[in-house]
């Protein structure tokens, strides 16, 4: 008896979460989206993605599947099993182009139309996509260098969150390039923050001479200030990507300037290309990607992005 | 005459015998071979990279290896008891966001926060081991279960609640300041910052070794991890050892999750995955076996410590970034090839 009564309870907890999970909204003629991102769980950047796919997901009546994995083959794995799911488009980043290669053109193969998004801007003309839109890292990369020559700056560590994903390695590569002084590239892994900070500690402390960090990704730029006191190193911090507290510290002058590639953009141009496509035949950018940055965040215009970053949407 | 002779005779032969007694009973404890392999590494990063030699540099090393040396000291009293926690990286993230939110958007105070961080972390605790009892199943299955769980949870419970992946910045809060000095404050030794941690860490380091050698609950621990259904048939109460091992999880979980809270003001909630097995290599690396029943609470110190040099060692010795993960483990694997060593040498007995 008190056996069969916890298999009631078991029955009906799993019902409430099947529940809480929701049913799909099953509207008719909907056409069904997947996005399909490289994104660490978690990630402030990739929500704001997500919150400009899902706005041009609602106004075009898509529905949007969302899927990410930070590692390359699972990446690809999703492109295969939203193709079994039959979607009508799949907007994707290219952060690992030849291992996702074979599943694109699977997908090619059964006609899904995609378009590549965020990651990838070297790569979405060879694989055959529709349009693109992102940021050209390698221009945003470059961009930053002459910052920093402008700024005088000697000796620069570049920051990278995810060891061998495209997008990221432009940007350094970018710095690089136009950089007049020495550059060099620290990795950590993700967002452990007692480990960034050592790790930038560590750095610093190795080479005193360091006078600017560049950060890959918002979040980092805090801890990486924090680094800066700990070591008694005299750097200057710039990062890429926004983030509240990042231009919070922008307008209070502790962080110089942050690289906005906007992401709700991304997420929404994404999106709506394919809508376009699906419905009108239509292709966006020219033949050429469609660009949403490099936009600098600086004192000066701090105030007037933070009122959209603090709605997490910017 | 010749009893004196004979007795002083006999005094040095006790005193040479304890002597050896000693060493060897230093080597036949589970850290002696984490030792030697820390001393290895240390010497290696000593030898290889001058930044390395700076107090400063020693400090930054400590606080690396405190921050994972806290939650595996838990650990490595679980792996004795015999049993795993996978879900203890993730665990440190959920603490810190139930904290945080908890101060944020219910109680609106961040000491209740705290508090309620704590019972949260004890409670997913009790629930490991509850189910670990209830199922029967290898504790291996069961957090793996609630590893990907909390995962879950952390980011859309916080979804749900913020409507961001991450928590709002708490430093503005009232008593953050209080706390930051309680969790998170640093000190400076010369030109050195000192991280608080470190010495909470060799606390928890010396409470733990503590309950292991000169407590009941530490013969009881070796027990059930040695053998738990003889340990039970002499009366040992192995269910409640093993809830209150991943209990303990729980609270070095919540300790540094605080620290990382009022360290970073917000919290990344796909943030810790991956600790887990850190803190499980720590314990390992410091000699507790697999299979339970053996191992110390210094010894997974020791292999936080290893840890903490590689991770930093590599950057002190400036060597190429891109193989930055292949130099952690290959210095990894060397300290635990002497390790092994030094315990085979020490255990043959002569």
């Amino acid at each position: 008896m008190r056996h069969l009564k916890r298999m009631t309870v078991l029955a009906l907890s799993t019902c409430a979460l099947a529940l809480l999970a929701g049913p799909a909204n099953a509207q008719q003629k909907q056409m069904t989206i997947a996005m399909i991102t490289h994104a660490q769980p978690g990630d402030t950047f990739w929500d704001i993605i997500r919150k400009g796919a899902n706005a041009a997901a609602a106004k075009d009546n898509v529905k949007l599947i969302y899927l990410a994995d930070p590692t390359a083959d699972k990446e690809a794995q999703l492109i295969n099993n939203v193709v079994e799911q039959h979607v009508d488009g799949i907007a994707l980043t290219l952060a690992f182009p030849d291992a996702e290669a074979p599943a694109v053109k699977a997908a090619q193969k059964a006609g899904i139309p995609i378009v590549g998004f965020n990651a990838g801007v070297g790569q979405w003309k060879s694989q055959d996509l529709l349009g693109y839109a992102g940021q050209d890292e390698a221009v945003a990369g470059k961009a930053v260098g002459e910052e920093l020559n402008k700024e005088g700056a000697k000796n620069v560590v570049c920051l990278d969150q995810q060891q061998g994903a495209v997008q990221l390695e432009a940007r350094c590569n970018g710095i690089k390039d136009t950089f007049k002084g020495k550059s060099e590239v620290l990795y950590v892994t993700g967002y452990d923050m007692p480990t960034v900070k050592a790790r930038v500690q560590a750095k610093l402390q190795q080479d005193p001479s360091v006078d600017y960090v560049v950060t890959l990704g918002a979040p980092f730029a805090p801890v990486v200030l924090d680094a800066i006191t700990a070591s008694g190193s005299k750097a200057k911090v710039g990062t890429f990507d926004m983030s509240p507290v990042a231009i919070d510290l922008i307008a209070k002058g502790n962080i110089q300037w942050a690289v906005d590639q906007q992401p709700y953009v991304e997420g929404y141009e994404a999106v709506d290309m394919l809508w376009l496509y699906v419905t009108n035949g239509d292709t966006v950018g020219g033949g050429e990607a469609v660009l949403t940055g490099p936009f600098f965040v600086t004192k000066d215009n701090a105030e007037a992005v933070a009122k959209y970053a603090k709605n997490g949407t910017r | 005459m010749t009893t004196t002779t004979e007795s002083a005779g006999l005094a040095q032969r006790r005193r040479q015998y304890q002597a050896q007694a000693f060493w060897k009973r230093a080597l036949k404890r589970p850290e002696a071979g984490a030792l030697g392999g820390a001393i290895l590494v240390f010497i290696f990063f000593w030898v290889m990279a001058p930044p390395f030699r700076q107090f400063a540099a020693f400090t930054t090393v400590l606080y690396e290896a405190a921050t994972i040396g806290i939650p595996a000291v838990a650990v490595a009293l679980l792996m004795i008891g015999g049993e795993f926690d996978l879900s203890a990286g993730v665990a440190v993230t959920t603490s810190s966001l139930a904290g945080s939110m908890f101060a944020t958007q219910v109680a609106g105070s961040l000491w209740m926060g705290v508090v309620f961080a704590l019972f949260f972390s004890l409670g997913v605790g009790a629930l490991n081991g509850w189910l670990l009892i209830r199922t029967k199943l290898h504790s291996f299955l069961v957090t793996l279960g609630s590893f990907l769980m909390l995962q879950g949870l952390n980011i859309a419970v916080t979804k749900l609640i913020t409507g961001n992946v991450a928590t709002q910045d708490i430093s503005g809060m009232a008593g953050f300041n209080t706390l930051q000095l309680i969790f998170a404050s640093n000190f400076m030794i010369g030109r050195a910052q000192v991280s608080i941690t470190i010495f909470y860490w060799l606390l928890f380091i010396a409470l733990a070794t503590w309950v292991l050698l000169r407590t009941k609950i530490g013969n009881w621990i070796f027990a059930v991890g040695g053998e738990a259904d003889s340990s039970r048939a002499v009366g040992v109460p192995v269910k409640r050892v093993k809830v209150g091992l991943f209990m303990s999880v729980g609270f070095g979980c919540w300790f540094l999750a605080m620290h990382q809270l009022f360290a970073y003001d917000t919290v990344q909630s796909g943030a810790g995955i991956g600790n887990e097995l850190l803190y499980i290599a720590a314990s390992v690396v410091g000699g507790c076996l697999l299979t339970g029943g053996y191992g110390s609470a210094v010894g997974s110190a020791l292999g936080a410590f290893i840890f903490g040099m590689s991770t930093e060692g590599v950057i002190y010795a400036d060597w190429d970034p891109d193989w930055f993960q292949f130099f952690v483990g290959a210095m990894l694997l060397l300290a635990t090839v002497v390790n092994t060593w030094i315990r085979v040498r020490a255990m043959r007995g002569r």
